[in-house]
């Protein structure tokens, strides 16, 4: 007990992978591809939504900027429970089979992480000097010209909101069990199997799923960190 | 601006690289996750069940026989394993909690129920034993844990998370006549703080509880051997098994008329399997390997070998409804499966 199933956690984490362990790399793929359309999903609401939002008047958009601020806090389980109800074959959706799905955990980890992305997103925008948006506009630029040039502008902002959301969608919990339902060979992620191996009082092995989760969320924002060269 | 190997990268590159990045991550991602061809049996199980490890035991070996279905274990607490079955989305459920079980097929989302395994709930303590209830009968000992409890030198963790653990703890306080509200009312000697104390968690959280305080808990064997041969807790048995600490599963099948999964007839097969005599033999060891103990008693061996025995009596007591395993009216095209 004590530090030593700390160190031994880490050891036995090292075993795995050096071991290429079949269920750890399943488990482990699953949580990416899971995370990965997540992000895609959320990409595609959360760009065009932040862009709107940061650069365009219209009323409510105070309020709505607020509200997307708060669902930042939304916590997992609860989220997971109200797209639970809807994908339930008892629920307006259950016909769509998504419910214990890879599909169904990245399509509730999109809504988590969306507030995440529109936040960042129309934070990063609206940094921007707000006569370059004047300038680029009066320049004769169209909507759509205004609004590529100003992503361009505030890309790094762009880009952290798609990290810190495939991050939060790599490392959450709630959903991935609400949704899920850790079926083993199906729909079992790196959090659901940390969560179940605690359960089961199996601490070492608990200790090192996570620390191949904290190992692999690392490296994946080491390596895409150093494409975009923040070398600042 | 950056530079890899000499190229420079401005921020619309980037941007074009993350995008076409992400396009392929999905894509991939999508094709992965395209539903495989097997039919999926989704069994909503207590977490006493799964987390021993037998299941998955059990899902190879069916798989073995009816290669045309994949099934899936949704671990659950008793309670919410109901509440899914109903809801639509398992074909059936393996439970322990024959209060809550006939909830289940009076709301006739259930039927065919058949007990397959028993075993039995056992209290573990600190090894002082400050209560001193080694080796009495369950109901005698916790008289004397409450009667301690009050004086401040005992404490009680209670699972408190509506599982079937935790209703079989209410069961036994209520057997012995206690009034569970009075209980937690009441405070250990002069501290203010109660002796009853309720964790709201799972059986490895409350064992631990239970160790760091070294309070009293009921629990089942299986969680209780993995968390000691861990040296995760303590803890040790003060009080074995007995009339009172029967633990009874049983599978329940979601009635066709009313599930709209279509599965009825693999849950059947699934029922059927649990009753065969590979699975019973299974049962008869399973365990020894990893727990050094078996974990599981098999009930159609055990009522077959001698249905007068004492243990027989224990399990109808307890888990018979109306002096059978399933009335008659939450019989769905049962066949031979009561003869």
């Amino acid at each position: 007990m004590g530090w030593n199933i700390i160190l031994e956690g880490i050891r036995e984490a090292f075993v795995l992978i050096l071991r290429l362990d079949r269920t750890v790399l399943e488990i482990t793929f699953r949580s990416l591809t899971t995370a990965s359309l997540a992000t895609l999903l959320a990409t595609i609401m959360g760009v065009p939504l932040g862009i709107t939002i940061a650069m365009r008047d219209f009323p409510g958009r105070r309020s709505i900027k607020i509200l997307f601020n708060a669902l930042v806090g939304v916590p997992t389980v609860t989220l997971g429970l109200v797209i639970y109800t809807i994908l339930s074959r008892s629920g307006p959706l259950g016909s769509l089979n998504l419910l214990y799905t890879v599909r169904g955990m990245a399509l509730g980890q999109a809504f988590l992480i969306l507030p995440i992305m529109v936040t960042f997103i129309v934070s990063a925008i609206e940094s921007k000097d707000r006569e370059l948006r004047d300038l680029v506009r009066t320049l004769g630029a169209s909507e759509f010209e205004t609004s590529m040039a100003i992503v361009r502008e505030a890309s790094s902002g762009v880009y952290l909101a798609i990290v810190s959301s495939f991050n939060r969608a790599f490392a959450e919990l709630g959903i991935a069990t609400m949704l899920g339902a850790n079926i083993r060979g199906l729909t079992r992620v790196l959090t659901t199997a940390i969560a179940l191996e605690t359960a089961k009082g199996e601490l070492g092995l608990s200790f090192a799923l996570s620390f191949i989760l904290l190992l692999v969320v690392i490296s994946l924002n080491f390596i895409v960190g150093n494409i975009r060269g923040d070398t600042d | 601006m950056s530079s890899i190997g000499g190229f420079k990268l401005d921020n619309r590159t980037i941007a074009a690289i993350a995008v076409i990045a992400i396009v392929i991550i999905g894509a991939a991602a999508w094709m992965f996750t395209r539903p495989k061809p097997k039919e999926n049996l989704i069994v909503s199980t207590t977490t006493s069940l799964y987390e021993t490890g037998l299941l998955d035991v059990l899902k190879v070996e069916f798989e073995k026989s009816y290669p045309e279905y994949n099934v899936s274990f949704i671990s659950q607490g008793t309670g919410l394993a109901i509440e899914t079955a109903k809801r639509g989305d398992a074909d059936m459920i393996l439970v322990h909690s024959p209060g809550q079980e006939l909830g289940f097929l009076e709301s006739g989302f259930g039927v065919n129920r058949k007990l397959f395994a028993y075993n039995y709930f056992i209290i573990v303590g600190p090894e002082s034993d400050p209560a001193g209830i080694a080796g009495m009968s369950p109901m005698d000992a916790l008289n004397k844990i409450s009667e301690e409890g009050v004086a401040g030198n005992a404490l009680w963790v209670s699972r408190g998370d509506n599982s079937g653990t935790h209703s079989k703890e209410k069961g036994l306080w209520k057997a012995a006549e206690f009034d569970l509200e009075e209980l937690k009312a009441e405070t250990s000697g002069d501290s203010g703080e109660p002796w009853y104390i309720e964790a709201g968690a799972g059986m490895t959280a409350t064992l631990q509880l239970a160790n760091q305080k070294e309070a009293y808990t009921l629990t089942d064997v299986a969680t209780f051997l993995k968390n000691k041969m861990n040296e995760n807790i303590e803890s040790v048995k003060v009080v074995d098994s007995g009339k009172e600490t029967i633990n009874v599963y049983s599978a329940i099948v979601c009635n066709p008329e009313k599930n709209t999964r279509g599965m009825y007839e693999p849950s059947m097969l699934f029922l059927r399997f649990l009753l065969s005599d590979e699975v019973q033999e299974l049962l008869e060891s399973y365990g020894e390997e990893e727990f050094g103990s078996t974990l599981f008693e098999p009930w159609v061996t055990t009522l077959e070998s001698d249905p007068s025995s004492e243990i027989v009596g224990w399990v109808e007591d307890f888990a018979y409804i109306d002096g059978t395993e399933c009335p008659i009216m939450y019989r769905h095209e049962a066949g031979d499966l009561y003869n």
